[in-house]
Formats: structure tokens, C-alpha cells, sequence
């Protein structure tokens, strides 16, 4: 008798490009998108889905990519880090992480910046309180997340 | 909010030093553009996960891998038996009987922590490499565990028996006449007990490397993330039974440090026989719960029998102590800790009588490895804690008996009892910025306002001192036949063919903006912009740009790392000059480099050079330079700082050459029902001396605040009496989020170091100064609440609660005699 499927095709849309890939069923998104797809981008800093390193946005919706399997993307729409800047030219929100020193080791900062993008997608202009909620599921070990929550109300504000 | 105080007049700031500029290193990593080590691939990779020991200790009765090796796609295994014939043991630098412990890369018959690699399996996927893993068989005879430092030192349970103790090192240090000290002393405090507990900086990014192995010149690449590359090819080669001319390491982008990527010579050496046993590259990504469990945590220290002589007005004339330091089951990068404390002996005080009694010993849980303050952070605890005590005890004022015993800025340079010396700062002016910052003044009606709203507010200070560029002498007061002194980092600049100046480092930055901060210097020697300088990132072997101790660690790189960049931006910039000088037939006197130009100052237009033009002279037009005249246009310089040689019979000497100085303060809301602490108020101001980049400098003291709240709260590896971590992961290990920090105000000052190249010291590792403060406020807090007295670092809510309950139990460990 045949068991379960070890693997299946999947079909998805990743930072605007259409991709068929046939994944292993076992393999988590965020290993398909990196050593799959090359997008390296997007990190990995902890087993436990307690870091935030590896938020990525299906469909819109910022999801860590490590507690998902690449089969339960079939059919998304994904963005990762690499998919922000538009050729070339970097968000209003990259912009401030430059501008305000929110990086350091930069190992952190593309989960950051997709945790953030999504919350200024929604609230354009957050408060401090706002951005320390939505980025209460990302760690970073180096800021103390103080230039971090600085440049994120930047770029709400436009400044 | 920055408020800056210049102490003294700098010179450098009109260039680009000084200023805040963007880092360079951003664009590629906003934009997940970065290299990290596990984003390298190389064709035929295999991934490496390692069986590890889930007993605290054990015997190893027998390890099969023949299931493993069954699998379709796994490449092959290796144990502690090939290990222990293919290498020889990692070298130790303590004397016996630490010295004859034997440590290998896996465990050979006999484990001695959880999580210690026993075995390592290589295999196409990393998911087949776990699963292959687990199908290794590892059959253990369990032994009696030691968990607790005091135990170890009965030796009733022995780790090593080579070593046939569990001492690794022990030593007694003794300046001035600490005896008379207490003899002539109003009163004598003394303090049963304090621990420093276990925590670590915990990276982002975990350890790792890819490893390739050359069949043809028996050289491995290692493209990595260890922080001390040259130390960690010191200890490898050996082992490898190979020249260190063997070794290449490579880092890109690093994902944070703070010490813990120094001890990462045991599974890099896993990792080259596997790659020699395989003919393939192999990498190796450790997991989360892998790094908590067995990778590096900070030293844990207990202070015993500690007496502390005071005087009626409150001088302070020295202290004795017994030290007991756990190193967890192999010393590594110990005994060095034994010693490094001792670069801030006195701490920020006056005091010139001191004996410290210090024993290190090992016990069945993770090896330690330097940690973000290393030493010096568990030492300075002490020191805090010793005037918080006092304070209590005798009815001071901790702000006026800190003043009071604070060595004074017109004390400068000031030698310590052990023969360091403190090139610059003013103590005090540092702590009222800090009170100022955090409105002092308002103490007692805030406390008013909680005590109304049923909380207990309390106030703390943490004075704390960033000793930076060690003298690796200070090894020789541990064991005098080791062969290590002074210092060394090395640089080169180059300007090439198109004019492209270009900057390799010896450094290995981890965040810290080197690229950045070298790009400043070298373009304020040369006369042109940061844009214009390239400044590689990583470190690696080949560039021959290093030097033996080479890394990033330690608080160094603005002495050494930006000393080296000086140094030969200044060789290139006096040959540019020559070589200008003789193209356009004018006195040396008479060009300057500006503007990304060789000129004759007030010159006419033409008579400049661009550095295109000189770097195509030197490189591919050259026929017409005469023979006795050949510039290279590329100059390596190696900045060795001068400490002279320590003395080992009075363990004296120039332990480190410059200290940073950071003042916190904090106020705490002690919430009396549960034992929450709640940080309402912080402040911390740092002096540096000058800041090359004052907004890099403000964020690393973000960042150490930020791992000495999440150390004072709530960061604590956690041992059963089985030897078992309970804090594993991201979620037992409770690390501060965003919501957790307070809203930080940072002060700067500047006292410029006389000694260092740039007047710029070290700076990253001033956090203890969060431990100390929220210890301190903690104490105030609960001072109208039975008055408990504050003996472990890590005070998360049950500890609290435990001291508000009972605070009798710590009033016990206090004594006063006062005569």
C-alpha cells in the first residue's frame, strides 16, 4: 500500500514571481525559500517560533515561515525581505532603518522590516506603543529595539 | 535623549570623525542582501547535525552508527574513538590540575554536560541529517552529577579524572594589606554569600561554518562565523596535527557575538575531519536549543565570606572575598576569567586594600566562553553590591557614598592596586548626568505616588567600567610558562588602479559598524569621503591582513582595529604625497591630499592629481618612476600597543590600557503581591573618550542595557539536579521583546583616552552597569518591606516574591561589626 506523499508541487507567487516547485511535504517554508529558492534574506534564530527572523508576508499577512510548511503556501502570494526595494531604490521604511541606526548585526532586521512593513500597511502613521506591538514577536539582540522603533515611526510619519 | 558633556577639548572633530554617519554596511542588509554563513552553498554539501548527550553525565558504554549510515543520502558519521586517534587533545592554559584536563572535539567514553556532541552525522538534506541523527545509538551508564560550584570544590565527584579534581585553577591575589584594612576599621560589613548567575548575550544567529577540505594542499577553508579567528587557529592546528598555515578562515556578514562565537574550535574540528573523512564540503548550522545547551554560557561566580573595611565617614579602605567561578565541564577559554576580573580590581573605587581568594572549578553543565563583559561584569557586580550593602547596613546615602569613594577625575591617570592604570574619566560628573537624566530629585514623591498606588519603588545606581585592549600578558599570572603578551590587530589600506582606496581588516565586526567607522578615519587621513573608501567586510586568512590576535572582542577595536586603519592609511597617505610630489616637481611640504586630490596648496587648477592618477601611475604606468624610487601605494600596519610585562610574583601590571565608564541608574516598581519588577525609569551614560560615530556608540549602549535588563530580570540557564537545562530555548529563556524595555535616556561624555591612537576607547560591554542598577533599585524597593538584601544577580518575579516573603533568609547572609 502507498503511503503518504513525501513530496508534492507546489505553485506559488514569490516577491511577484510565479514558481512550480515540487517540495519535499516535510520542509518548512522558510528552508524552501532559502535553500530552495536562494532567498537568503530571510533568517533562521531559533527552532521554537519565538524569534521573528524568518517573518516573511503571505498573502499580506506578516507569518513566520519557519512554523509553516512550504506545502501550505500552495496557491500564496509570498514577500520576503528581497522583495521590498523596487529597483533598487529602498522603502521609505529600509531608508530609516539606515537613517536611525536601527541595525547593527542586521541579522534580525529582515524579519523586522516585514513585521513593520505590515503594520504600516495598515496604521500609516503608528505610535511607539503600536510598533512595540507589532514587533513583539521579533528579538533583537543587539538594539534594544530603541533606533528600531524610532525609524519605524519615521517612516510612518513620512520624516 | 542624548545630552553630551565635553570634558575635555577633542581635536579630531572636524573631519568625518565625530560625526554621526549612516553606516555603510546598511544597504545590503535592509535589503536581505547581507552574507551570512548558511547562506553560502557549494556544490555536493553535506549537512552535519551532531547526536549529543542528554545525560549531565555519563559514561558512554557503546555507540553504533550502522543504522545511520543505512539511509539513502547520508554521507557518513564520526564518534569520539575516530576523534581521539585523528587529534590530539585542545591545548589548556592552567597549570595542573586544570591544565591536564583532556578535551577533545566529541566526547571520548564519557560525556559530561547535556548537549555535549558525541557523534556527528553528515547527509545531503539537513531534515535526513537530524533524522539520521536519531537513529545513532548511544548507550549510557549514568553517573552522580554536580550542578553546584560549592559541591565541585569537595571533589567528592571528580569530572577529569586526568585531572583528578575539579579545581581548574586556583590563585590568591593580594594587594595591599587588606588585614589592617579591617583592623583599622570603624566597621566591617561582611556578606555570606552573593552569585552571580549564568546567562549569555545569545546571538541571533547561531554558530556554524561551511568546511572545505583541499585534497591537494590539505588546507581547510572554514567560511564561518567565529569571532577570534586567530585565537581559534591556535587551538585548531594543533589538534589537527597541522601548521596553522592550514587553516583559512573567511567571515562575511556575522549575526551578533558578544563572545559567544569564541569557543567554537570543538565542532569546527568535527567539521575538518568530516570534510577530510568525506572528500566533500560539509556545514554545520547549530539549532537554537543546541547554543543554549552547549555552546557558551557566561561565568557563573559566587562570592563567598566577603569583609569590607569601613571607615565612620564612609571611606572605604578595601575588601576580601573567596571567588568561586564555574566553568561548566571543559575550561576552554579558561582559565583566563580567573584574571581578566582583575583589570578592574578595585572597580571604580579608591580602595587600595584587596585579597581576592580565586578558585575556578568545573561542573556538569555547558563549557563558558567569554561573554559580552566578561569577568570583569561579575567582578564589578561585587563591587556594586559591596556599596549597596553598606549603604543599607550603615544608614549612607548610595549616591554620597559612591562619590566618596570614586576615584577622582584629578586623579587621572590613576593606578590601581594592581598596577593598572585608568587613563581617563571623571566618575562623578558622569553619575550626576545620570541623576540629572532620571530626575533624582523627584525619588522620594515618585515612591510617595507608587506607595499610594500599592507598589514599592525603589532606585538604583550601576557604576561600571569598560577595560578595553587586554595585555594578553595578564595569561602569564594563571600559568607563568604560557607564552602570550601584549596585543596586536592588524590593517592594510591600498589605493588601486582607478583610485579605489581600499581598506581589509584584521577585525571581525559583528554588528559593530567597522566598516563604517574604518571608512571615517582613513577618509579624514586622505582627504576624501567615507563613500569613497571601500572597506572589505569579514575577516579573512588570505588577505594576510591579520595578526595574532585577531577578532573582534574584548572592547578593542577603536585602540587597536582603528589604531592599525590609522597606521597605514598614514603610511599610504605620506607615500601619495612623495609620489605627488614628484609628478608635479614641488617640495613634499607644499601637496595635500584633499578632496580625493593630490595638490599643491593654493596652487593653480592643474596642479592636481586625482587618485586615479596616482594609483594608475604606480600600478600600470610606471616606466618612468627611477629605480631608487618604487612606491607600492598598499601598506599593511600593525598597531602593538605598549604594556610592558606584568610581574608574577606580585601579580601586578598593565592588564589593559584604556576604560570606558558607564553610569545607570534606574527606578523600579515592585509589584508586592507577585514580585514583578517594573522598570519605570532608566538612564545611562557612557564615556568613551572620543566617539569616532556617536550614534554607533549610543546604540551599543542601547544594546548592552538591553542584555543587562534581560540578565537582572529574567535570562537564566537553569540546571535540575540531573543536570538537565530547563531554559533551552527562546521560551524558557526569556529574552526582553520590545514591550519589555523601557523607555532608555542615554548620556554622553567625552574624556578622550591619553594612550589610544584616536583618544577613542573601547566601549561595548559597559551593560553590567543594568545588573548592578536594577539590583540596587530592587534592594530600595523592598527596603520598607523587611529590608531584604539582594544576593543573586537574576531577579525574576519568584525571587522577588521569595524576598519579600522571607527577607529575613537574606538579612542572615549581613553582619555589622562596628567598633
Amino acid at each position: 500500500m502507498a503511503g503518504p506523499a513525501r513530496s508534492r508541487t507546489i505553485s506559488l507567487d514569490v516577491n511577484g514571481e510565479q514558481i512550480e516547485y515540487d517540495v519535499p511535504a516535510r520542509r518548512l517554508l522558510v528552508h524552501f525559500l532559502r535553500d530552495d529558492l536562494g532567498l537568503t534574506g530571510t533568517h533562521v534564530g531559533c527552532d521554537t517560533g519565538n524569534c521573528g527572523a524568518c517573518t516573511v508576508h503571505l498573502n499580506g499577512e506578516p507569518v513566520k515561515s519557519c512554523m509553516l510548511l512550504a506545502v501550505q503556501a500552495d496557491g500564496a502570494g509570498i514577500t520576503t525581505v528581497e522583495g521590498l526595494a523596487q529597483d533598487g531604490e529602498l522603502t521609505a521604511l529600509q531608508q530609516a532603518f539606515n537613517a536611525h541606526h536601527a541595525l547593527q548585526c542586521g541579522y534580525c532586521t529582515p524579519g523586522m522590516l516585514m513585521s513593520a512593513t505590515a503594520l504600516l500597511s495598515k496604521n500609516p502613521s503608528p505610535s511607539e506603543e503600536d510598533v512595540r506591538i507589532a514587533i513583539q514577536g521579533n528579538i533583537c539582540r543587539c538594539t534594544g529595539y530603541v533606533n528600531i522603533v524610532e525609524a519605524v515611526v519615521a517612516a510612518g510619519k513620512g520624516t | 535623549m542624548t545630552t553630551v558633556t565635553d570634558q575635555a577639548t577633542t581635536t579630531l572633530k572636524k573631519g568625518f570623525v565625530g560625526q554621526s554617519i549612516p553606516r555603510k554596511e546598511d544597504k545590503r542588509l535592509v535589503q536581505g542582501l547581507g552574507t551570512f554563513f548558511d547562506d553560502v552553498r557549494r556544490h555536493g554539501m553535506g549537512y552535519v547535525h551532531f547526536v549529543r548527550s542528554p545525560y549531565g553525565h555519563a559514561k558512554i558504554v557503546s555507540i553504533d552508527v550502522s543504522k545511520a549510515l543505512e539511509l539513502d543520502g547520508v554521507y557518513g558519521t564520526i564518534t569520539g574513538d575516530e576523534v581521539a586517534i585523528q587529534t590530539d587533545p585542545f591545548f589548556e592554559m592552567s597549570v595542573e590540575p586544570g591544565g591536564n584536563i583532556k578535551d577533545y572535539a566529541l566526547a571520548v567514553g564519557r560525556v559530561r554536560h547535556m548537549g555535549e556532541p558525541v557523534a556527528a552525522v553528515c547527509a545531503a538534506t539537513r531534515e535526513l541529517a537530524r533524522d539520521a541523527a536519531d537513529m545513532v545509538e548511544v548507550e549510557y551508564d549514568a553517573l552522580p552529577v554536580l550542578t553546584d560550584s560549592e559541591e565541585a570544590f569537595k571533589d567528592e565527584v571528580v569530572l577529569h579524572d586526568d585531572a583528578g579534581s575539579n579545581v581548574v585553577w586556583s590563585g590568591v591575589f593580594d594587594w595591599g594589606d587588606v588585614d589592617q584594612a579591617l583592623a583599622e576599621a570603624d566597621h566591617v560589613v561582611k556578606i555570606e554569600r552573593l552569585h552571580f548567575h549564568r546567562f549569555s548575550s545569545t546571538p541571533l544567529e547561531c554558530a556554524g561554518a561551511l568546511v572545505e577540505y583541499d585534497r591537494g594542499t590539505g588546507e581547510w577553508t572554514l567560511t564561518c562565523n567565529h569571532q577570534m579567528p586567530g585565537v581559534g587557529a591556535i587551538w585548531m592546528a594543533p589538534a589537527l596535527r597541522v601548521g596553522i598555515d592550514k587553516l583559512r578562515f573567511v567571515t562575511h556578514d556575522i549575526g551578533g557575538g558578544f563572545g559567544n562565537k569564541i569557543c567554537l574550535h570543538p565542532q569546527y574540528v568535527v567539521l575538518c575531519l568530516m570534510a577530510r573523512k568525506l572528500a566533500r564540503p560539509v556545514q554545520w548550522t547549530e539549532w537554537r536549543t543546541d547554543q543554549h545547551t552547549a555552546n557558551a554560557h557566561g561565568n557563573e561566580r559566587t562570592f563567598l565570606d566577603v569583609e569590607v573595611a569601613v571607615k565612620a565617614d564612609g571611606e572605604m579602605t578595601g575588601f576580601k572575598v573567596r571567588a568561586l567561578d564555574d566553568c561548566g565541564a571543559f575550561p576552554r577559554y579558561e582559565p583566563l576569567g580567573c584574571i581578566i576580573w582583575a583589570q578592574v580590581t578595585p572597580g571604580l573605587y579608591a580602595w587600595r586594600n584587596i585579597r581576592v581568594d580565586f578558585t575556578q572549578v568545573c561542573t556538569n553543565k555547558s563549557p563558558v566562553s567569554p561573554n559580552r563583559g566578561y569577568s570583569r561584569m561579575q567582578h564589578l557586580w561585587l563591587t556594586e553590591r559591596i556599596i549597596d550593602v553598606v549603604a543599607s547596613e550603615l544608614g549612607f546615602d548610595p549616591v554620597e557614598l559612591r562619590k566618596k569613594n570614586y576615584v577622582k577625575t584629578e586623579q587621572m591617570p590613576y593606578e590601581t592596586p594592581n598596577g593598572c592604570v585608568y587613563d581617563s574619566g571623571d566618575y562623578a560628573a558622569a553619575l550626576d548626568l545620570a541623576l540629572e537624566l532620571i530626575d533624582h530629585g523627584s525619588i522620594e514623591a515618585r515612591r510617595k505616588d507608587a506607595e499610594a498606588r500599592g507598589k514599592l519603588l525603589g532606585f538604583g545606581i550601576g557604576s561600571t567600567l569598560d577595560s578595553g585592549t587586554n595585555n594578553f600578558g595578564q595569561s602569564t599570572l594563571l600559568n607563568p610558562d604560557l607564552q602570550f603578551s601584549g596585543n596586536n590587530e592588524a590593517a592594510a589600506v591600498k589605493l588601486d588602479i582607478f583610485g579605489e582606496v581600499v581598506v581589509t581588516l584584521g577585525t571581525v565586526p559583528q554588528g559593530q559598524g567597522h566598516e563604517t567607522t574604518a571608512a571615517q578615519v582613513v577618509a579624514d587621513i586622505l582627504g576624501c569621503t567615507p563613500d569613497q573608501v571601500n572597506v572589505r567586510r569579514g575577516h579573512d586568512t588570505w588577505f594576510n591582513s591579520h595578526a595574532g590576535f585577531s577578532g573582534t572582542y574584548a572592547s578593542q577595536f577603536a585602540f587597536t582595529g582603528l589604531g592599525a586603519v590609522k597606521g597605514a592609511a598614514e603610511l599610504l597617505r605620506d607615500e601619495m604625497v612623495k609620489l605627488a610630489a614628484f609628478v608635479l616637481q614641488a617640495p613634499e611640504e607644499a601637496i595635500e591630499l584633499a578632496e580625493g586630490f593630490a595638490r599643491i596648496k593654493d596652487g593653480p587648477e592643474e596642479a592636481a592629481l586625482p587618485f586615479m592618477a596616482l594609483g594608475a601611475i604606480v600600478n600600470a604606468n610606471n616606466a618612468f618612476l627611477p629605480p631608487d624610487f618604487n612606491p607600492t601605494l598598499n601598506h599593511r600596519y600593525v598597531c602593538r600597543p605598549y604594556f610592558g610585562m606584568v610581574d608574577t610574583e606580585k601579580k601586578t601590571g598593565q592588564l589593559t590600557l584604556t576604560y570606558a565608564t558607564q553610569i545607570h541608574a534606574a527606578v523600579v516598581e515592585v509589584d508586592p503581591e507577585t514580585g514583578v519588577v517594573d522598570l519605570v525609569d532608566y538612564a545611562a551614560v557612557d564615556d568613551c573618550g572620543v566617539r569616532i560615530n556617536p550614534q554607533i556608540v549610543e546604540g551599543q549602549v542601547h544594546g548592552a542595557t538591553a542584555h543587562a535588563i534581560g540578565a537582572a530580570l529574567s535570562e537564566e540557564f537553569v540546571y535540575d539536579e540531573e543536570g538537565t537545562l530547563l531554559t533551552s530555548n527562546f521560551y524558557d529563556y526569556h529574552v526582553p521583546h520590545a514591550l519589555d524595555m523601557p523607555p532608555l535616556k542615554t548620556g554622553a561624555m567625552e574624556s578622550p583616552s591619553p594612550v589610544a591612537p584616536l583618544g577613542a576607547k573601547g566601549m561595548g560591554e559597559g551593560g553590567g552597569g543594568g545588573i548592578h542598577c536594577i539590583c540596587a533599585a530592587i534592594q530600595d524597593a523592598l527596603a520598607s518591606a523587611g529590608k531584604a538584601i539582594v544576593y543573586d544577580s537574576c531577579n525574576p518575579p519568584h525571587r522577588v516574591w521569595s524576598m519579600l516573603q522571607d527577607p529575613e533568609a537574606t538579612r542572615a547572609n549581613v553582619s555589622v561589626t562596628s567598633r
